[in-house]
């Protein structure tokens, strides 16, 4: 008896997450998957509800039979769904790469402050997120637009003497992505860059290496959990944007956000909705999550190793 | 400490308590299409506290309807719209005895809108107008000569719109609105609903895609105001709020609102309350409340959109009643055009040839 009690006791801490998962994200995802299967119909809501209570095996099969596939057909025959996921995957990367080549040195020179400004450089990389994610896109709009700030500046100092076009345009997208991530990005490498002990460093310069090579082969490798961390914080949402393109983009902008909102507004059809974000899901996080794990078992046999 | 959550809970119980009592009404209406101080009027008269959001298009505002719990008690759907949403029994009918305001209606526009909801059981006009060209009068002129025209050659000749393409072009990011107009522009009912009409219309669209600036249904109105786009494919109210934006701001910007030779889509917007609303009896109070001539007359002088309430009419300013743009004289009414709903297997197919027209895939 006791030991069944310490036995969950020692177990909870694990629970808590499984329950996290379940509740936050396996929950929502089937119901989405249902959706997927159901039948779109003009009405409210707009799909064939295809879930009720099981009242035996026969009705089961009954159910089982309402569902169709017919939303991944539509996704299947038509080549738009696979050049606006292809165009979110480089948008993604690109925007990932970028906010990584900013956000590595960022990171690299908060964790070499002196301690006690740290918090305050902390503070100021969180500081942007007390004002809402989209009223910062909005002002960026602001400063991008014909006659916005940056145009009147470079005028002001004649770097230009026409303005630019910089608002709806592939660059105004990359922009408002890297911007709005980039604290994703510092935050987890700062976080494993500052916990290297220092004394790392100090010895391979004992050892004879330049402060070049002490960095590249003992602090980087030991800041890649925080490197890959923060990707994966980056390249995810980034991968499945819909408000950025949509205000800072070009109509031509092609991104499968962009696309399944389009399902949802103008088609009304959540079934196909459903399906591209189940096809998400499996196409990104799938191969995200065996990566991880793959990552994760590396770790360890090099630790056993070790 | 727990005191103080205590206090905290009893405190949000108040108000939570109170606000159950006050009245209130919440409406989702379109962007830049009222006088915001009629809302203070309206709590002034009533005593209802009312909640005002924005949208700038219908099809979010369907999305928002089918959904379901919306929360909005008025909402402004158009006509066409409008058919198809009773169909999928999202509004409630009306309850013409809270709306004693109704006899100053106009027949001419009850009978146009009684197509997409007979008897209008449904709704109540709230303003219409018609999808044309915002054209700013100096900049076009330089690129076209003075005898621009108004036709629709204005944005479907390649020959002219390429022309345009360096001072700005805007059209409205409205599927269903503005591939009708290329089909009607290409001799083919606007109206129809075969495929490869609409399959026409999306080709002609992608021929001038290159010279578009951007699709957007609201945009456009501070953008031909302040001279960064030269011509906007938009609603006729928007095109004139611009127009005014302009003179008021005594830019050097004219704009003119042209509807075209070949005809143009003239459309309703209508109150409806949704059949989930829960502040029925006020939603019946503020659309009583628009349908007064002398706030409707103050509304429709404020955005210069038509409005279907004869008894307005001799309150309106002498340039918004007296203006062929606002008002079309009868000749030009025989050439505009009104839609019917889509099916939702042909507004797959509009979309889809959207899509294709904005981004090229």
């Amino acid at each position: 008896m006791m030991s069944a009690v310490r036995g969950l006791t020692r177990r909870l801490p694990i629970l808590i997450p499984f329950f996290w998962l379940l509740v936050f994200f396996l929950t929502p995802f089937f119901i989405v998957l249902q959706i997927s299967f159901a039948e779109f119909q003009y009405g409210q809501p707009p799909y064939v509800p295809n879930f009720r209570k099981v009242e035996g095996v026969g009705d089961f099969f009954n159910q089982l039979q309402m569902m169709t596939l017919y939303s991944y057909e539509i996704l299947l025959s038509d080549n738009l769904y696979w050049k606006a996921f292809l165009s979110s995957l480089r948008i993604a990367a690109v925007a990932t790469f970028f906010a990584l080549l900013i956000g590595y040195p960022l990171a690299y020179a908060m964790s070499r402050a002196p301690r006690s400004w740290q918090p305050i450089l902390l503070m100021a990389v969180i500081l942007p997120f007390w004002t809402s994610y989209l009223i910062r896109i909005y002002a960026w709009k602001a400063i991008l637009q014909k006659n916005g700030f940056l145009n009147n500046v470079l005028m002001e100092l004649s770097v230009i003497t026409e303005p630019l076009t910089l608002l709806s345009t592939p660059f105004a997208v990359y922009l408002g992505i890297i911007y709005t991530y980039l604290p994703f990005m510092v935050l987890p490498v700062y976080s494993s860059l500052e916990k290297i002990d220092p004394s790392y460093n100090e010895a391979a310069r004992d050892l004879g290496a330049s402060g070049l090579t002490a960095f590249w082969r003992v602090t980087v490798p030991l800041s890649l959990p925080g490197v890959i961390a923060g990707c994966f914080l980056v390249f995810i949402p980034a991968m499945g944007e819909w408000v950025i393109p949509d205000l800072l983009g070009g109509s031509g902008t092609l991104m499968i956000g962009k696309q399944l909102a389009t399902e949802l507004f103008n088609n009304n059809d959540w079934p196909v909705a459903a399906a591209v974000a189940v096809c998400m899901i499996m196409v990104l996080i799938v191969p995200i999550v065996i990566f991880q794990r793959a990552q994760e078992s590396d770790q360890r046999r090099r630790q056993e190793e070790g | 400490m727990k005191k103080f959550a205590l206090v905290a809970v009893s405190a949000l119980a108040t108000v939570a308590v109170s606000t159950a009592h006050a009245q209130e009404v919440r409406v989702y209406n379109w962007s830049d299409y009222i006088d915001e101080s009629l809302l203070e009027k309206f709590t002034e008269e009533t005593g209802i506290k009312i909640t005002y959001d924005l949208f700038d298009s219908n099809e979010v505002l369907e999305a928002k309807l089918l959904a379901g719990g919306s929360g909005y008690d008025v909402v402004v759907p158009s006509a066409s719209f409008l058919a198809r949403q009773i169909q999928a029994g999202v509004f409630q009918q009306l309850d013409q005895s809270q709306l004693p305001n109704n006899v100053h209606l106009w027949d001419t526009i009850k009978k146009a809108t009684a197509s997409s909801d007979p008897g209008n059981a449904y709704s109540v006009n709230y303003m219409w107008g018609t999808t044309g060209i915002g054209v700013n009068v100096d900049m076009v002129a330089e690129r076209l000569g003075d005898d621009y025209g108004s036709s629709w050659d204005l944005v479907f000749d390649v020959d002219k719109i390429s022309k345009l393409a360096d001072c700005g072009v805007h059209i409205l990011d409205a599927p269903t609105e503005v591939i009708p107009a290329a089909m009607n522009y290409l001799g083919l009912d606007p109206t129809s609903q075969e495929p490869d009409d609409i399959a026409a219309g999306g080709e002609l669209l992608e021929s001038i895609r290159p010279y578009v600036t951007k699709f957007h249904s609201s945009e456009y109105i501070d953008a031909l105001a302040n001279g960064e786009i030269c011509l906007a494919l938009g609603w006729s109210g928007d095109v004139f709020i611009a127009l005014y934006e302009a003179d008021d701001a005594d830019n050097g910007v004219t704009i003119e609102y042209v509807v075209p030779d070949e005809g143009a889509l003239m459309w309703f917007d209508q109150m409806a309350v949704p059949s989930d609303a829960e502040n029925v009896a006020e939603a019946h109070a503020f659309i009583n409340f628009m349908m007064d001539p002398q706030n409707i007359a103050d509304a429709t002088n404020y955005v210069y959109y038509a409005n279907g309430n004869l008894t307005s009419q001799p309150l309106l300013e002498e340039d918004v009643i007296g203006d062929p743009a606002i008002y079309p004289p009868e000749e030009t009414q025989e050439s505009l055009y009104v839609l019917a709903p889509y099916p939702p297997r042909i507004q797959r197919v509009v979309t889809r040839t959207w899509t294709r027209v904005v981004t090229g895939s």
